[in-house]
């Protein structure tokens, strides 16, 4: 068992003919992954990477049974892509675009509710399941299959979380990449959540960074629900308040938003929090008690 | 983004909402000028003189005076403009004061008392929509009234399918008390005032304070606007307000080059592909036993272009001792990057602080051979750990 993706996930491109679209559609079919085509309106019939090109994601979801969709359209344009690809009943979504209108998300959020879609993202570096799929832009070779599953606001930093428990004898099932945007579509708490259910991760290193809630939501729910280790890492314990540190959401506005904060609150529920990133790998197994 | 209280006001005005009038001005002369067209336009006899920067508190480090008739005004803003002024927000060096706005009094004596008031609308991150939240505690510190009497705010939700209504409006001004024609003017000042802020994409708009004048009237004492730089695409006459003398000007030449830089008061400059991992390095650099000097991503190519780019704007700032290179190698190869770094060293030439460089992923030992061959002072690592050690060797 996985989370979210596996090898018979039925994946679609959104921006397939694009140049973000084609490196990493050309990556994943590589790895494996079951891309069964892409969408670019206005190219449908043509053939991508030996891939049929829809016009429409309704089109690819009738004629190619797509469950799964990434995204790699211009930020412009990805509130429209995701809502399309919820309307034609994509049961995962997965948006890598970084740079959207918060006011885009806030509609893409309430038109989401009461639909059977999931959206991961935006503004992350998608969802890869260890061995068997990737549907995102992480790099494949740092991967091991085992018994790991990680949530994380950040891309390089996920790749060094991995790195780490590769290095330390620790395979991953699922890394889940939920996004460093203000308002996302999976939160820390729901990623947390797939993983405590999944009967083949053991464990669960939970990366965030400052600004927003989630951290402490998830923390508090694990502390109540919580039946597997946690290792925990926030990021920006020394940026400063009121500045926003690269991605949309990084930002320190009140106390709570600040990593000391969160950090207390994760240690308070129960979860093995590192103070340097270096230590990720360290301390799964010693959680582990490896 | 951020936009003056002046800029604000004018967008506040656009749609509606009284504000306290006012005219800018860059020099005492032009000051005089501002204030005689005012008291032409308002009938206005005294004078409020507000420093415009990028920053809160400035009544409080003497940025905004009152002038009580024409005559005080051009001595007034000469103190004012030219001045570096320190507020609580500003940092221990000030901000330099270019520009005044010469604001009618607007707390003229009447038939009751003035009253200041809170109203702020901003996106709630944890229910992913917008709220507004008002208080009768006007022109104070709104997070000490939110952390001491958080009973004393007034939130309300804005659902996105249906916008700010009537009701909503209605609830907030009776909540802070008011009736008669305050009562009426509070509920169009607060349906515009939300108009406002949905129409230029803010990420908040704050009214603080809102005064109730003598008179009964509602307006808009002071404002202040945070734009949502991922929207700013979609609005060139706001983008075109930017003022650059506001902001850092290493993070400007940063912006030029496209790199993510955010200047801080350290002592070892970093440089990182991916914003959480740069984040990340800060935080390894102060376990350390450093500070950081910056907050740097140079995104997913990290190449020679972009590394030296980056070489130069970190090494403007005099306090650096020292500088950690980190990054990880996922689609961008390790090899590669070394040698972008060898080059963009070579071709700055001296460099006079020790720099580490720590490459991990793929083709991470291809990567240290070549920065430990170049015959550079640059000492290379590959575990995160071993470059926190020898962050700590060299500040030693």
């Amino acid at each position: 068992m996985s989370v979210l993706i596996n090898k018979d996930s039925r994946i679609i491109v959104q921006g397939f003919t694009g140049t973000e679209g084609t490196f990493h559609a050309g990556q994943m079919i590589e790895y494996g992954s079951n891309v069964v085509g892409g969408v670019t309106p206005g190219k449908g019939g043509q053939t991508h990477l030996d891939r049929p090109v829809f016009n429409s994601v309704s089109d690819a979801v009738k004629k190619a049974q797509a469950n799964v969709s990434i995204i790699f359209v211009p930020p412009a344009f990805a509130a429209d892509a995701i809502m399309e690809a919820t309307d034609a009943g994509i049961e995962l979504i997965v948006c890598i675009t970084e740079g959207i209108p918060t006011k885009d998300m806030i509609n893409v959020k309430e038109y989401l509710k009461g639909k059977k879609s999931r959206l991961i993202g935006p503004n992350c570096p998608g969802v890869m399941t260890a061995g068997e799929c990737k549907v995102g832009i992480m790099p494949a070779f740092i991967f091991s299959k085992g018994t790991i599953g990680i949530v994380s606001k950040s891309g390089t930093l996920t790749y060094e979380a991995v790195d780490q428990l590769t290095k330390a004898g620790l395979g991953q099932t699922t890394a889940i990449g939920i996004g460093g945007d203000p308002i996302i579509g999976t939160t820390t708490k729901e990623a947390v959540e797939l993983l405590m259910a999944d009967p083949e991760t053991e464990g669960i290193i939970m990366i965030g960074e400052i600004g927003g809630g989630m951290e402490a939501e998830a923390a508090r729910w694990i502390k109540e629900h919580g039946t597997k280790p946690v290792v925990g890492f926030i990021a920006g314990q020394t940026a400063p308040k009121g500045r926003r540190m690269g991605h949309a959401g990084a930002i320190v506005g009140g106390k709570d938003d600040t990593a000391a904060a969160k950090m207390q609150i994760m240690r308070e529920c129960g979860i093995h929090v590192v103070e340097s990133p270096a230590d990720l790998g360290v301390t799964m197994l010693k959680a582990l008690g490896r | 983004m951020n936009l003056h209280e002046y800029q604000s006001k004018n967008i506040l005005k656009k749609y509606g909402v009284r504000i306290q009038e006012g005219l800018v001005a860059e020099s005492p002369e032009k000051a005089l000028e501002a204030a005689k067209a005012l008291s032409a336009q308002t009938g206005t006899k005294w004078f409020v003189i507000k420093a415009q920067i990028h920053a809160g508190g400035r009544g409080k480090g003497g940025g905004v005076k009152l002038a009580k008739g024409i005559d005080e005004v051009v001595p007034t803003a000469e103190k004012i403009i030219g001045m570096q002024l320190i507020t609580p927000q500003t940092g221990a060096e000030g901000k330099k004061v270019h520009t005044v706005l010469i604001a009618e009094d607007v707390y003229y004596p009447g038939e009751s008392e003035p009253k200041e008031y809170y109203v702020s609308i901003l996106l709630d991150r944890s229910t992913g929509k917008n709220v507004l939240i008002a208080s009768a505690e006007g022109g104070m510190d709104i997070e000490e009234v939110a952390e001491h009497h958080p009973e004393k705010l007034i939130k309300e939700i804005i659902e996105p399918s249906v916008g700010f209504q009537d009701f909503q409006a209605r609830k907030v001004a009776f909540a802070l008390g008011l009736e008669g024609n305050a009562f009426k003017e509070m509920i169009t000042f607060l349906k515009n005032l939300y108009r406002a802020y949905n129409d230029i994409d803010a990420s908040l708009f704050e009214i603080n304070p809102v005064l109730k004048t003598s008179d009964n009237k509602i307006i808009a004492v002071d404002a202040k606007v945070d734009l949502d730089d991922n929207a700013l695409y979609r609005h060139k006459d706001l983008e075109e307000m930017r003022d650059i003398r506001e902001e850092d000007p290493f993070e400007v030449e940063a912006k030029a080059s496209d790199l993510n830089y955010v200047k801080l008061d350290g002592n070892v400059g970093c440089m990182v592909n991916g914003a959480g991992l740069a984040m990340a390095t800060m935080d390894i650099i102060k376990i350390s036993g450093g500070e950081p000097a910056n907050f740097l991503d140079v995104g997913g190519g990290a190449n020679a272009k972009t590394v030296e780019a980056g070489f130069r704007i970190i090494l403007k700032d005099s306090n650096v001792k020292a500088i950690l290179i980190n990054i990880f190698g996922g689609i961008v190869r390790c090899d590669r990057v070394a040698t972008g770094i060898v080059e963009a060293y070579k071709k700055i030439g001296n460099i006079p602080v020790p720099i580490i460089v720590r490459l991990q992923g793929t083709n991470a030992e291809e990567g240290a051979k070549i920065i430990n061959e170049s015959g550079l002072k640059v000492f290379s690592a590959i575990l995160l750990k071993e470059a926190a050690e020898r962050v700590k060797e060299v500040l030693k």
